[in-house]
């Protein structure tokens, strides 16, 4: 029934045909009948989601779908090796990407603050008044913080003074700036909200990747861990045996530490049990829920907090012709939120949506797979890895029994391979 | 105007209907199978082995190489008699057919 929403379109086309796009090519089959326009997909997000689905279905559609990619930033930073600018073995040049490689695709790209969306006319709104016209739209939006729960990080001003660097860019900068100015002998605090979060091995990472630094520029340095969950989330034996080998005396872990708020002012944490905490850089992941557009439009359907998706489509349970990809999703069984997912995400999607709008059939039987580099210090790494099938039954992705696992050690091999793994996935997206 | 397309939608929804009828009449029966299935499950390594298996990294390409030497490599690390980082990890998660599917689509891809 999907196959003829694509003649809804709203008609102002005009002023969004696409640049190096070929001419209007027919559609085959049926669904071709009396239809002129190009359907158009219009993407929000440029990260590991939303820019492979948009490079994916421009390339699997060979020109036969508009392709407009909406991203407030101009280039990409990645958030996977962020951590490494934080111990000082990358810059954020390393580790950011620039979007013109799409445009060989035909991708028009708009850099702006997508806002909401006409769910029955079928328009994007952005913040600067354009309307961006759509058949299907692709949310890729990422997390954004509850910071309703924390009330000291209310202002802008707090938040500049203790940071997250949670989304890589300027705060991870800013972050790796503190830890430099930090006088020798000082603590860093990390705090860890509750699971789900982004990136469940990433505050383990940057808890390695900052005694790393410590050990060689700030040798009385101590990096405490402040872990909300009861226990280490994400490959725990390998990072405890590295807390408890190579950064003994660098690492101190406590788990079940719930805080009540920051004091941003006397970079302190208000602990919920327990006196309160204060350290000299301190950095708090606040609880994170789906990105902002799709909770201010109605997309959170799974605890007021993440999406509910068709795991075929990943179109929104709660809105038609709205698709949701990466972080912002409610995941199914162990699959984490990560980049690598987000990308993998974003091919299923496409491969959908080209089907979805050529008429094509939608494939029943998705597979994605998942890879999680952490790096211990600047060159041993440690993964994680998973392979997930759609299950029919329960309409979920499910793992594959017996696929998947951890590396044994820490290793300089996968140090080559989390290297390789970056340059590919980011040229697999923007290139 | 809003008329107009709703009216055409219907009218639409008609020719398709008629359409899916005459093409296909098992179609209601049993679900078509996606034509893509190897580009579709080939698309899972490009994470790491490059869009279409073409590597910008250390990690090798996978495009243009011979579909029975994939087989082969895939079916060596599932089954434990090649040793690997991660590669002897997410080989367990497919089946034979998948991956003669994976091969055969790498084997078609220009280098």
């Amino acid at each position: 029934m999907n196959s003829f929403n694509r003649r809804d379109f709203v008609k102002s086309a005009g002023a969004l045909s696409i640049v190096g796009a070929s001419a209007a090519t027919g559609i085959s089959g049926c669904a071709s009948v009396g239809g002129a326009a190009k359907p158009k997909v219009v993407i929000v997000g440029g990260g590991f989601g939303g820019a492979t689905a948009a490079k994916y279905i421009a390339m699997w559609s060979e020109g036969k779908i508009d392709v407009t990619l909406v991203e407030r930033g101009g280039a990409f930073v990645s958030c996977p090796l962020s951590n490494l600018v934080l111990g000082g073995s990358k810059t954020i040049g390393d580790i950011s990407v620039a979007y013109g490689g799409l445009d060989k695709y035909g991708i028009k790209r708009v850099q702006g603050e997508a806002t909401g969306f006409d769910a029955d006319k079928k328009v994007l709104a952005l913040a600067d008044g354009t309307r961006l016209p759509y058949d299907r739209l692709i949310l890729s939006p990422g997390i954004d913080f509850m910071l309703e729960s924390l009330p000291g990080l209310a202002s802008a001003e707090a938040r500049g003074k203790v940071l997250s660097a949670w989304k890589a860019g300027p705060e991870t900068v800013a972050l790796r700036n503190q830890l430099t100015a930090m006088k020798d002998g000082g603590v860093f605090a990390i705090h860890i909200p509750k699971a789900p979060f982004r990136c469940p091995p990433g505050p383990y990472e940057r808890a390695c990747q900052v005694a790393w630094y410590f050990q060689q520029a700030k040798p009385k340095s101590k990096v405490l861990i402040l872990d909300a969950n009861e226990d280490v989330v994400s490959k725990k034996g390998l990072f405890m045996a590295a807390w408890n080998g190579k950064f003994k005396g660098v690492v101190e872990y406590r788990n079940n530490q719930e805080i009540q708020d920051v004091d941003a002012k006397t970079n302190t944490l208000k602990m919920t049990f327990g006196d309160d905490l204060r350290a000299d850089v301190l950095n708090v992941l606040p609880p994170m829920r789906a990105g902002n557009i799709a909770t201010q439009n109605g997309l959170n359907n799974s605890n007021k907090r993440w999406c509910q998706i068709d795991w075929l489509t990943y179109e929104s349970t709660a809105v038609k012709n709205v698709h949701i990809l990466g972080d912002a999703l409610q995941i199914a069984p162990l699959m984490p939120k990560s980049g690598h997912m987000a990308n993998q995400h974003g091919k299923v999607c496409a491969a959908a949506v080209v089907a979805l709008l050529t008429g094509d059939v939608v494939n029943t039987t998705p597979m994605v797979a998942n890879t999680c580099y952490s790096f211990i210090d600047d060159k041993n790494v440690v993964h994680v890895a998973s392979v997930h099938r759609y299950d029919a039954a329960q309409k979920t992705m499910v793992t594959v029994a017996g696929a998947g696992g951890l590396s044994p050690s820490p290793n300089l091999a996968e140090g080559v391979y989390a290297n390789s793994w970056a340059k590919n996935i980011w040229a697999d997206m923007l290139t | 105007m809003h008329f107009q397309s709703r009216f055409r939608v219907r009218a639409l929804a008609l020719t398709l209907a008629s359409c899916l009828l005459a093409a296909s009449p098992s179609a209601f029966a049993q679900a078509p199978v996606s034509k893509h299935l190897a580009r579709n499950l080939a698309a899972q390594c490009a994470n790491c082995h490059g869009t279409n298996g073409n590597s910008v990294g250390e990690v090798p390409s996978l495009a243009g190489a011979r579909a029975i030497d994939t087989v082969k490599k895939m079916k060596d690390y599932r089954d434990g008699k090649m040793p690997g980082t991660i590669m002897h990890q997410l080989a367990k998660g497919y089946n034979d057919e998948q991956i003669a599917l994976i091969a055969d689509y790498f084997s078609k891809q220009a280098k």
